[in-house]
């Protein structure tokens, strides 16, 4: 392999550094991963049931939308600054606020996409003879999917950017490249970290859009 | 709770109010480094998202613009210009600015695409010339949406400028990183302190969002619309 020109500790990347240390950005870059699923898979966990209770019970959309709102609002830093004292240096206190800051966009875009079926494919799901939960999970579930995945898209892009953050209270992630730049004023392990979070940000995208597709073949073709 | 007496202790205590680590200091870097930080991301979004809406086109390209600022790490960009300007309040304000760019541009390609055609169309009827068109008729009516975005960058900017503690660029959040100086106590005040700081600047902005917006387009949205910019359905 020819070496480039340049290349040494002070360039941008530095070849033979990242060749060394392929094992630790492999753990980096899995932590990162494990780090995005925990936490929008727990946001969905916890979005999920409280859209369907907020469509059921409307008078209690507005409250949800408010401290979700109000969840959102509150700085990644500041709420680790609060949670340390509490659960300390770990990974339940890099995971409550990245799945706290999934919950808006998550329960809007599921009662949003909920709210969108027609009442005239309502009409014609009972016409067919569907009823309630039958109804719900064949019929209006699978339409309201693009606008679910819509959101489930935004919250996971936000989380892998968001999680880096999670490096200054101890957390692996790729974020940890980019602090170990920081301490060593060393632009490898930064420029790595920067690149893989964006990179992986966009795979994860078209990831979900590729989940998308297969979920509703109705859907294909539509649009060019 | 005896903690709260400790972080109420803290608040109260007079040497937090005074001097160089004290809150006002701290504060009043925070909102510095906030406010030139949103101007210029003002200075650059609004002129490109305007002429991208009022010549219509450009609408993938403000999809992407959007996206790739959601994908990009604030705390990345920090790093990477720490390496390039050093250490101070320079990093942390092209991280700001980089975040505060894509909601701004987003909303206002979105409000000036947005206004009615049949607005422009009667506007032209009359005489008016493309400028004309844009600043009589195009601008007023987009104001309202256009300034939720700046709003939305805005509580973007307040709540990260938080990082600029881990760059040396002061602000509350030195008060947050600094536990060594500042106690256990001290970091949950510094937090409280940002958290309602971000509340207070969306209010404020809220309150000129609706001086701004024409009264006739005036309308009770939801909060998410704020925090997120207009419901997403599909986006590509």
């Amino acid at each position: 392999v020819p070496t480039l020109a340049a290349n040494g500790p002070d360039s941008w990347i530095w070849w033979s550094w990242v060749g060394d240390h392929l094992a630790e950005i492999r753990t980096a870059l899995y932590e990162h991963i494990v780090l995005t699923v925990v936490s929008v898979g727990i946001g969905l966990i916890i979005a999920i049931p409280l859209a369907i209770i907020v469509r059921r019970y409307r008078r209690l959309y507005a409250p949800v939308l408010w401290l979700t709102g109000l969840m959102y609002a509150i700085p990644a830093l500041a709420l680790f600054g609060i949670l340390v004292p509490i659960t300390g240096l770990t990974r339940t206190t890099a995971i409550i606020p990245l799945v706290s800051y999934t919950l808006l966009i998550l329960v809007r875009n599921i009662v949003t996409g909920l709210d969108a079926v027609s009442e005239d494919v309502r009409d014609a799901a009972r016409g067919m003879g569907y009823t309630g939960r039958a109804q719900f999970v064949r019929v209006e579930v699978p339409l309201a999917i693009p606008a679910i995945f819509a959101g489930i898209r935004i919250a996971t892009v936000s989380t892998i950017a968001l999680i880096t953050v999670t490096a200054v209270i101890g957390q692996n992630s790729l974020g940890q490249l980019i602090l170990d730049g920081l301490n060593r004023d060393f632009r490898t392990p930064l420029v790595v970290g920067l690149v893989l979070t964006v990179v992986l940000a966009l795979i994860a995208d078209l990831f979900l859009l590729g989940v998308q597709w297969l979920l509703t073949p109705w859907a294909r073709g539509r649009r060019a | 709770m005896n903690f709260l007496g400790q972080v109420w202790d803290w608040f109260t205590s007079s040497k937090q109010w005074h001097g160089e680590f004290g809150i006002p200091h701290r504060l009043f870097e925070h909102v510095q480094l906030s406010a030139v930080s949103v101007l210029a991301a003002l200075v650059l979004a609004i002129p490109i998202g305007v002429a991208l809406g009022h010549v219509r086109r450009g609408g993938n390209a403000a999809v992407i613009v959007a996206n790739l600022g959601r994908a990009i790490p604030s705390f990345g960009i920090l790093v990477l210009m720490v390496t390039v300007l050093g250490i101070g309040a320079g990093p942390t304000f092209v991280a700001l600015v980089l975040l505060a760019v894509p909601p701004m541009l987003t909303n206002a390609y979105v409000a000036v695409h947005g206004v009615d055609p049949d607005a422009v169309e009667a506007a032209r009827a009359a005489g008016m010339t493309p400028r004309q068109v844009l600043w009589k008729v195009e601008i007023p009516l987009a104001t309202g949406l256009m300034f939720a975005g700046i709003r939305t960058g805005a509580v973007y900017v307040v709540a990260t400028a938080t990082l600029a503690a881990l760059a040396g660029g002061g602000g509350l959040g030195d008060v947050i990183v600094n536990q060594a100086s500042y106690g256990t106590a001290g970091v949950i005040a510094g937090a409280l302190f940002v958290t309602v700081l971000a509340f207070l600047v969306e209010g404020v902005f809220a309150l000129i969002q609706r001086l701004v917006t024409p009264k006739a387009l005036r309308y009770d949205e939801d909060v998410t619309e704020v925090l997120l910019g207009p419901p997403v359905i599909e986006s590509t």
